[in-house]
C-alpha cells in the first residue's frame, strides 16, 4: 500500500487524483474504471474539505492506495467532523432545471462509481473512508 | 485549466482545456459570467480538450444554464464531450439538462 499526505486544499485535488490514477492504471484497470476511481476520489476529498473540515486549509487528507489481486482499495483519512452516510439524502435530480439545487451529489456519485464504500469514525483515529473498485 | 472565449455573431464559444474541479471551477464561472453579464446567453462549451469534470464543474454549468434559459433562445450547449465525462454526467442524472453536439459548426448553427 502506498500512502501520501496532502493539505486539505482544492489545489491538492489534482495531485491526489494523479496519485490514485497512476496506481489504477498500473493495476490494469480500463479507461472507464480509471476515470471512475479518479472522480470518486475527487468527490470524496471535496467532501472532506467542504464538510468534514468546513473549508480549505483546516487539516490534511491522508490517501492510501493498494493494488490487491482482485480490487483497487483506496483509503482516505481526515481529522474533521464525522458524518453519517446513512443520513445523506439522495439528491433530487428529476426536477425542472429552475428547481435544481446544488447539494449532495458527491456521495451519490461515489456510490455509483465504486463497488464498495466503507466509513468509520472515531474521536481518536478520525474519519476513515475506504473506496473499493473491483478489477 | 485554460479557458478561451470567442465571440461569434449569434453565440459565444468557450473552449476549455484541462480539468474542471473545485480548484478550477471558479475560473470557468468567471468566464461564463463575463458572457452573460454582457447580455449574451447563447453559449457553446467546447469540451474536446477537457479530460475531467467533477460535480462542482457540473454545478457551474447548471447555474449558467439556468441563467441563460431565462432569456429567449438562450442556452448552454456542450460540444465534443469525452465518453467517460458524458457517462458521469448521465450517472449523476444531469445529462437531460444539456444538449450535446459532436460538431462545433453544427452547434453554432443550432442557434
Amino acid at each position: 500500500m502506498r500512502t501520501r499526505k496532502f493539505p486539505g486544499k482544492y489545489e491538492s485535488l489534482e495531485k491526489i487524483r494523479r496519485f490514485v490514477v497512476q496506481t489504477a492504471e498500473d493495476a490494469g484497470l480500463d479507461q472507464s474504471a480509471v476515470y471512475a476511481v479518479e472522480l470518486a476520489v475527487d468527490e470524496a476529498c471535496c467532501n472532506i474539505i467542504d464538510h468534514a473540515y468546513g473549508e480549505e486549509g483546516v487539516g490534511d487528507i491522508i490517501c492510501s492506495i493498494a493494488d490487491e489481486p482482485s480490487v483497487i482499495r483506496i483509503v482516505l483519512e481526515d481529522k474533521g467532523l464525522p458524518f453519517d452516510p446513512s443520513k445523506v439524502p439522495a439528491p433530487q435530480l428529476n426536477l425542472p432545471l429552475e428547481k435544481l439545487k446544488m447539494r449532495g451529489v458527491g456521495f451519490f456519485l461515489m456510490q455509483k462509481l465504486m463497488d464498495e464504500i466503507y466509513y468509520q469514525s472515531s474521536p481518536t483515529s478520525g474519519n476513515v473512508m475506504t473506496l473499493v473498485k473491483h478489477k | 485549466m485554460d479557458v478561451k472565449t470567442t465571440q461569434y455573431k449569434r453565440c459565444d464559444v468557450v473552449k476549455v482545456a484541462g480539468r474542471i474541479d473545485s480548484y478550477t471551477a471558479p475560473e470557468l464561472e468567471k468566464a461564463l459570467q463575463a458572457i452573460t453579464d454582457a447580455g449574451r446567453y447563447k453559449i457553446i462549451l467546447d469540451m474536446s480538450e477537457v479530460n475531467f469534470v467533477s460535480s462542482k464543474g457540473w454545478w457551474v454549468l447548471i447555474d449558467n444554464q439556468k441563467r441563460c434559459k431565462r432569456y429567449k433562445r438562450g442556452e448552454v450547449v456542450l460540444v465534443n464531450i469525452q465518453t467517460e465525462i458524458k457517462d458521469s454526467l448521465n450517472l449523476v442524472g444531469m445529462g437531460s439538462y444539456f444538449k450535446l453536439y459532436d460538431d462545433l459548426t453544427f452547434a453554432v448553427g443550432s442557434f
